[in-house]
């Protein structure tokens, strides 16, 4: 059996968007060594992602160099966890590899993922989620003159129009399920947060209507129009391609695995707990960003700098930070109580919508199932490739049902990698 | 650095602004950038476009990917429907 290689590090930290960014950096002066592990191509996170069609902005650019400025972190992008082989360790593959590291500091910096609600059409070539077509674009996606419908709910489908509009789409409606006075609501809050007040300025849009939501998307193989309800009333609008998304859930996979207790988020989703040192309940095991609840950017990089400051026990620098994070924690309740979901998106799938979309399980397969066990068991829902990131915060939100910690393979893994879990070890230097 | 990567999908040359993803490939390549078919058999294309719903699943040089976490290189061989 070939041996799999060891590596060791003072301090790892899994995703490397704004919260990684920041505990790696803050964590360097130490001297520890620490590892940074990120499964995008580069480091930047969501926000900050890099590619031919995105423009990143200096501050990304300035994070970026201190984490290449300082020689004891090491950056592993395209790196994925796979196990938790023992309590101080995780099993790592790329796309080439795989490898186990051991840890004496784990900081989980794992962000989060949108919402994506089940709608008659949304498993047509062409819907994407709101956050993701952002995404797509920046890593190349041409959508110069294809007619985009932005809906579902938050700030983020305005960022996303933005994105596509400068990309040469023309943006012909943002529908926003929130009313009116909870926009508006929120709005006025900005005053708190100036600096939100004047992005939220550059991103206002003439199609943007509030109290509106999807009813359906139709297409012949791909998106050739969507149905809208505004207020009572139902249009239909001709367009290319549909990006929706209602709000971001916490990514908890990895802590919920390690047995990190869970708090819930004031969104209601489930968040890793920490405490006023970005501790998690297991000792040596932090939390930072949006993992913990999602907040925004700031909040991020307040949480990551706290998080690898108490790391490497430096309690001054952590406390340094704490009023920051105090005023954005303040803003990512605001952010929650005006964009909170209607229930009447609940009636958005219809008997025959797939709510699995990679086992094909319709509405009316989960009707009568007692939770989410059962319907794994019974209906396969969540038994595909995603292992229920996309049906299980569905059912979450549809039906209440609560997926519980997720095993290992924490996503699908070569078995060559998988082998690693009862291969001999090979130790090798510090990285 | 070249400006552009020459890759192959299912075969055929697909040229790419360098630093593209495979998702992004899929779509310069036609259509609406299907990656794969269903259990179903439905059509199924990059949806979340940040590593989590799977639906962009490809094989790049005979190894499972996501097309949206994957960097096209010059000569890569794409194949849909993994």
């Amino acid at each position: 059996m070939t041996a799999m290689p060891l590596a060791h590090c003072d301090v790892l930290i899994v995703g490397a968007g704004r919260a990684g960014m920041a505990a790696a950096v803050a964590a360097a002066p130490s001297g520890a060594s620490i590892v940074v592990i990120d499964d995008n191509p580069a480091p930047g996170g969501q926000i900050w992602r890099d590619g031919p069609g995105a423009a990143l902005p200096p501050a990304a650019r300035k994070w970026r160099e201190a984490l290449a400025h300082h020689a004891n972190i090491r950056v592993c992008s395209g790196t994925r966890v796979v196990a938790a082989p023992s309590h101080d360790e995780l099993l790592l593959e790329d796309a080439v590899r795989g490898w186990r590291m051991q840890w004496k500091k784990l900081i989980l910096c794992t962000g989060a993922r949108e919402l994506l609600l089940p709608f008659p059409g949304w498993t047509l070539p062409g819907v994407t989620g709101a956050g993701g077509l952002q995404a797509l674009i920046k890593a190349g996606l041409p959508v110069r003159g294809e007619r985009i419908v932005v809906a579902g709910s938050g700030p983020l489908l305005l960022a996303a129009a933005a994105t596509a509009r400068a990309a040469g789409a023309k943006v012909v409606r943002i529908a926003e399920q929130a009313s009116l006075a909870a926009v508006a609501g929120f709005a006025a809050s900005l005053v708190r947060w100036p600096g939100k007040a004047v992005q939220a300025l550059t991103l206002a849009d003439a199609q943007y209507r509030t109290s509106s939501r999807i009813v359906s998307v139709q297409g012949d193989g791909r998106v050739e129009s969507v149905r809208l309800r505004q207020g009572g009333r139902d249009m239909e609008i001709r367009c290319d391609r549909v990006a929706c998304g209602f709000g971001l859930t916490p990514n908890t996979q990895l802590g919920q695995m390690l047995c990190c207790a869970l708090a819930s988020a004031d969104t209601g989703a489930q968040a890793l707990a920490v405490d006023a040192w970005q501790r998690t309940s297991l000792p040596g095991i932090y939390a930072a960003g949006e993992c913990t609840g999602f907040g925004g950017s700031e909040r991020a990089l307040a949480q990551g700098t706290i998080a690898g400051h108490a790391a490497v026990g430096n309690e001054r620098g952590a406390r340094q930070h704490e009023r920051e994070r105090a005023h954005w924690n303040a803003f990512a309740a605001q952010l929650h109580r005006s964009f909170t979901l209607a229930p009447g998106l609940r009636q958005m799938p219809k008997p025959d919508t797939l709510v699995c979309r990679c086992e094909d399980v319709p509405l009316s397969a989960l009707a009568g199932c007692s939770g989410w066990t059962d319907a794994k068991l019974h209906r396969r829902c969540g038994m595909g490739a995603c292992q229920g990131r996309v049906c299980g915060d569905a059912a979450q939100f549809l039906f209440g049902w609560a997926p519980p910690a997720p095993r290992p393979p924490l996503s699908p893994a070569r078995i060559a990698t998988l082998a690693g879990l009862a291969a001999p070890l090979n130790d090798v230097d510090r990285q | 650095m070249s400006v552009t990567t020459l890759l192959h999908i299912d075969g055929r040359p697909v040229r790419v602004k360098a630093g593209s993803s495979v998702a992004a490939a899929l779509h310069v390549n036609g259509g609406m950038g299907v990656a794969r078919t269903s259990v179903t058999g439905e059509p199924r294309a990059p949806f979340c476009g940040m590593g989590v719903c799977q639906e962009c699943r490809v094989r790049v040089d005979g190894r499972r990917m996501l097309a949206c976490q994957t960097v096209c290189a010059e000569g890569m061989q794409v194949e849909t429907s993994a």
